[in-house]
């Protein structure tokens, strides 16, 4: 066989393009099987081990006050193995050098107690329980301030002005995702969480020998949902807002939301690039190995078993894979390192690290061998099928019929070489299909990650410039009268001021409720509006309420309804309103009303809680600067400012994500149209120096070899597009979280993105291919039998 | 009569570089073919017979000398000029018969007809050639020689000034070979094609107008046949 292992050696540099295409899928395969899975496992262990360690808890819930005494009737319920009681506020702090306001999330801890979901130090010491004035705070406040063990600020507690020391840095399991109520995204720089002393904390409001807040955790095997009804029977005489599970808890559900996102493209990704390297390595060396049937025949005279044969020919699909393996396993650990650090900056951990199982990289491997082994053996089996002196004659002519196009009809539409292109794609449908196959995925994963794009610039650009449009939103102290508009709108730099009142209720719709904040203001109120999904606003009415659309999912209304409103503060009244509209939101849980309406239900005076304000350009920051300092007011923050650092990150990650999914799905196109131009190529060269001897010009006969990869594509982009189309509303469904649903909508210029970046992978593999046929001497292809 | 030559060829010399060996194809080959004529040109394997007809058919490029096809001179650097030569003035047979093996017979013509200035009908074609009973099988139910003659028809169709067939019955047995020599004749009969035949088989050489021999490249002999012999009477 030593003569043919030389063939072995020259065959494989002639054919070293499909080589290298079929090691730049095996390795982009592997690439997607370490970083997308790698990162999911890696978020995944990070996860489960701080959980473990910190004793996650299972169950929350919140109340009004509860005194400590009935905590021995929580620890009774059956099926919970721990409680944990704790004070919990939100309060206004003043930092040094910081524009607009810094609200922080007031929380106990007691180092004598063990607690539920307990924090993991970075740096200092936990403050004792009767230690006052000194805090931990949250490790990406922390950062995003530069306050370390030592540095000092101000907090407002209870309406007055504390004096606060950092004296440790932490981490807490329950805020991976550090979110301030009502965000959609975290600012570490406004909101910070800070613990301090159990009892001080307590004694500063009102709390002594009570809380406010209570974690579970539970026995194996108990019912999440039966402990939640006991739990909420016991809270309910002290102000209970319900009990919720860890599928409720915001750092979880977004962690949740992530992971699941992970684990199916981390599945669905691989599994596709997958699946393309075996065809391609199934279709490669069926092809090799029939163009050597007559040695294959010499071989099988002398002897040699197909085992034999198919393993000699199985080298050349080894060396592809070894190659791919190589480069993947290299590039797919740096980018899952960088994917990991990049999650680093979103999700606290106290240990991620990127971790892969070799395992995976075994079965991506594995699959790629037994597919080209597959191929291999297939191909000798074919060829050996005939005796060997049969073997060694040349093929006869393949069998054609007329296609399905011709007995339809079409017949006399068609011209010869257009029957020709369709008679070859239908004699081999698998083939055909599984190529429309690949270049669709290619086309699917370019949709489903533009999409993704899509959908976030989509919502940000609704919530930023359709639904809050001003430039700074003001939180009052206390509530003020409306004659502050007036008085807002005198400051110099402020060109348009829009007062709102927002009252917290409880809405009770038949056995359903659900606590919310109703939104008052103008009828003609032009800064912040009322958008649905599809960008169309809804007009406030002069009477009755708009709900979002999850609030009024919560509380099974699917239309115009009347529900029960208890009104959560001043003299609490209890009152029915008509909800008149249901908006299409995907942010956040909004009741609208009319100001006045809204006096009318609540009651009391016709006070407001806060304005949003326009300003002239470039004044901004001061205005911000000056608002913050004065006494009447708690809270100043800018979406506007928000939106530019949002679009600033968006901005960079856009490039970086659609290169690499340029990169990624480009490559199966140029694998799958490359390979089957190069295949068509050696199996019909001899058709074509035919058709340029009979005066078929280069450029006629080149057509000709690319209009099957070229119809290809062409059917294959639209069946991308229902892929991708698809894809993208199941990844849709995989995140609805309480706070947000990604909207559901590909952008025209996606698809039409994605069908161009396939059609330049592919026109770039014919360029390839088209050279070589250039290079074809046409007479000694004719001198020669097949 | 004055005779028009469809081709005049003169100081034909092709070299074949093989590293350390050079190859002579041919040597200073003078050659005329003339309207209207069935010329054999004989000669042993190797002789050079394939070369000569390649650099007439605007296959292949001598390394020096000119060919004249009627009065115009072939510009054989010109790959565009070349192609469009051979899609409206040449036909060519091969001894193998290199039909597409998606079309059916009809539409191996067609392929021709579909891209010429004013073609046969390609049923008119293949009735010629004796296949009108054959249109719609493709290839591979067709026997050789009914290959060979759709081969013949599609190049024929286009109604060619002259038509070049490489050893035509190389891979046939005497009774089909003799069924291909027969439309050859018929072509050269009815439409008045030019034809040239090469042919290492002595025997043929009896159906030609002129019989040219060949030899290590060069032309050995050149004689007119004045007394064709019917192709029945032919046997190898
Ligand atoms: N492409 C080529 N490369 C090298 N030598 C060639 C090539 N084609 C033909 N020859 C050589 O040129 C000579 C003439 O060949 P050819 O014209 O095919 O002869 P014939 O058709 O008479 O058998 C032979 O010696 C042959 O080996
Ligand atoms: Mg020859």
């Amino acid at each position: 066989m030593r003569s043919l292992r030389h063939k072995l050696v020259r065959d494989t540099w002639h054919n070293r393009g499909q080589v290298l295409s079929i090691a730049a899928v095996v390795a982009t395969a592997i690439m997607t099987v370490l970083s997308m899975r790698g990162t999911y496992e890696s978020l995944q262990h990070a996860r489960d081990s701080f959980y473990q360690e910190s004793s996650f808890p299972h169950v929350w819930a919140r109340l009004e006050r509860a005194p400590e005494s009935i905590r021995s009737r929580i620890e009774a319920i059956d099926g919970v193995q721990a409680v944990d009681t704790r004070v919990r506020f939100m309060a206004n702090l003043r930092l040094p050098d910081r524009i607009g306001s810094v609200t922080g999330l007031f929380s106990s801890v007691d180092p004598e107690v063990h607690a539920l979901g307990q924090l993991v130090l970075r740096s200092g010491r936990l403050p004792g329980t009767r230690e006052r004035d000194r805090v931990v705070i949250n490790e990406k406040f922390s950062e995003a301030n530069g306050l370390e063990e030592g540095d000092t600020f101000d907090g407002i507690i209870n309406g007055q002005m504390r004096h606060l020391m950092v004296v440790g840095v932490a981490i807490s399991p329950e805020y991976m995702y550090p979110l301030a109520p009502g965000s959609i995204f975290p600012d570490h720089e406004t909101f910070g969480l800070i613990w301090m002393g159990r009892e001080v904390l307590a004694a500063e409001s009102d709390m002594e020998g009570a809380f406010n807040e209570v974690a579970l955790q539970l026995r194996g095997g108990a019912r999440e949902a039966a402990v939640i009804d006991a739990l909420d029977r016991i809270l309910k005489p002290y102000g209970g807002q319900g009990g919720y599970g860890r599928s409720e808890q915001i750092s979880h559900q977004f962690l949740e939301g992530e992971l699941a996102q992970n684990r199916n493209t981390g599945t669905l990704i691989p599994a596709v690039f997958l699946a393309v390297v075996a065809f391609l390595l199934n279709m490669v060396l069926r092809r090799l190995v029939d163009t050597q049937r007559q040695e294959i025949a010499v071989l099988k005279a002398f002897g040699y078993t197909n085992a034999t044969v198919g393993w000699f020919y199985l080298r050349f699909a080894l060396l592809a894979v070894f190659m791919g393996t190589v480069v993947g396993v290299v590039v797919g650990t740096w980018l899952g390192h960088v994917m990991v650090d990049l999650y680093k900056e979103y999700f606290v951990f106290p240990d991620l690290s990127y971790r892969f199982g070799v395992d995976l990289v075994a079965i991506a491997v594995v699959i790629s061998i037994l597919s080209a082994a597959v191929g291999a053996l297939g191909g000798v089996r074919a060829a050996t099928s005939l005796p060997p002196a049969e073997a060694m004659r040349p093929k006869a002519p393949a069998r054609f019929r007329p296609g399905i196009f011709e007995r339809m009809g079409f017949e006399r539409w068609l011209s010869s070489t257009a029957r020709m292109v369709l008679r070859n794609i239908e004699r081999q449908p698998v083939k055909s299909f599984l190529s429309a196959m690949g270049v669709a995925f290619s086309v699917a994963i370019l949709v489903l990650g533009m999409f993704m794009f899509d959908a976030i610039e989509y919502m940000m650009d609704l919530q930023f410039n359709q639904v809050q449009r001003e430039d700074i939103s003001l939180v009052f102290e206390r509530p003020l009268p409306e004659s502050v508009q007036t008085e807002i709108e005198h400051h110099p730099s402020v060109t348009e001021a829009e007062i709102f009142r927002s009252v917290p209720v409880r809405l009770i719709h038949g056995h359903l409720e659900k606590e919310a904040g109703i939104i008052g203001r103008r009828l003609g109120d032009d800064l912040q509006r009322i958008v649905d999904e599809d960008g169309r606003e809804i007009r406030l009415p002069s009477e009755g309420m708009v709900l979002s659309r999850f609030l009024a999912d919560e509380l099974g209304l699917d239309g115009p309804g009347m529900v029960w409103a208890e009104v959560l503060e001043g003299s609490r009244p209890v009152r029915t309103v008509a909800v008149v509209d249901i908006v299409d939101d995907f942010l956040g849980a909004s009741a609208y009303m009319e100001l006045g309406a809204l006096h009318r239900l609540a009651g009391g005076t016709r006070s407001v809680n806060g304005a949003n304000v326009k300003v002239f350009p470039g004044t901004r920051d001061a205005v911000m600067d000056e608002m913050a300092t004065l006494p009447s007011i708690a809270g100043v923050s800018s979406p506007r400012k928000m939106y530019e650092i949002f679009r600033e990150q968006m901005d960079e990650g856009f490039l970086l994500g659609v290169f690499f999914l340029v990169f990624f799905s480009s490559i199966i196109a140029l694998a799958v149209i490359y390979n089957g131009a190069r295949i068509a190529l050696s199996e019909r060269g001899r058709e074509l120096a035919s058709l340029r001897v009979l005066g078929f010009s280069r450029q006629e006969v080149a057509v000709l070899l690319f209009s099957e990869q070229g119809l290809i594509t062409f059917v294959a982009i639209p069946i991308g597009w229902l892929l991708g189309y698809w894809m993208s509303w199941a990844m849709v469904n995989a995140f609805v979280t309480e706070s947000y649903r990604i909207p559901f909508l590909v952008d025209t210029g996606t698809f039409v993105f994605s069908a161009a970046a396939t059609i330049l992978a592919a026109v770039l593999s014919s360029l390839v291919v088209r050279r070589r046929l250039n290079r074809y001497d046409l007479i000694s292809v004719l001198k020669t039998r097949d | 009569m004055e005779r028009h030559h469809i081709f005049r060829a003169r100081g034909l010399t092709k070299m074949y570089d093989m590293g350390e060996v050079r190859v002579e194809a041919l040597r200073n080959v003078d050659f005329d073919l003339y309207e209207g004529e069935l010329l054999v040109l004989l000669g042993a394997s190797g002789s050079g017979k394939s070369t000569l007809l390649n650099i007439l058919g605007g296959l292949d490029a001598p390394t020096e000398g000119t060919v004249w096809y009627r009065d115009r001179e072939l510009d054989t650097t010109d790959e565009d000029a070349l192609t469009d030569y051979r899609r409206h003035h040449v036909g060519f047979v091969f001894q193998f018969y290199n039909l597409i093996p998606s079309l059916t017979a009809r539409e191996n013509v067609a392929l021709v007809t579909e891209i010429s200035d004013d073609p046969m009908r390609p049923d008119e074609a293949l009735d010629l050639v004796g296949l009108a009973n054959r249109l719609d099988h493709f290839p591979a139910q067709l026997s050789g020689g009914e290959q060979q003659r759709v081969a013949i028809a599609r190049a024929v169709a286009k109604r060619p000034q002259v038509l070049l067939c490489d050893e035509p019955t190389g891979a046939l047995d005497l009774e089909t070979g003799r069924i291909v020599l027969r439309a050859l004749e018929r072509v050269n009969t009815e439409l008045k094609t030019a034809i040239a035949v090469i042919t290492h088989n002595a025997a043929i050489a009896g159906m030609g107008d002129r019989i040219v021999r060949m030899s290590s490249g060069q032309i050995a002999s050149d004689e007119p046949n004045p007394d064709r012999v019917p192709i029945n009477n032919i046997s190898w």
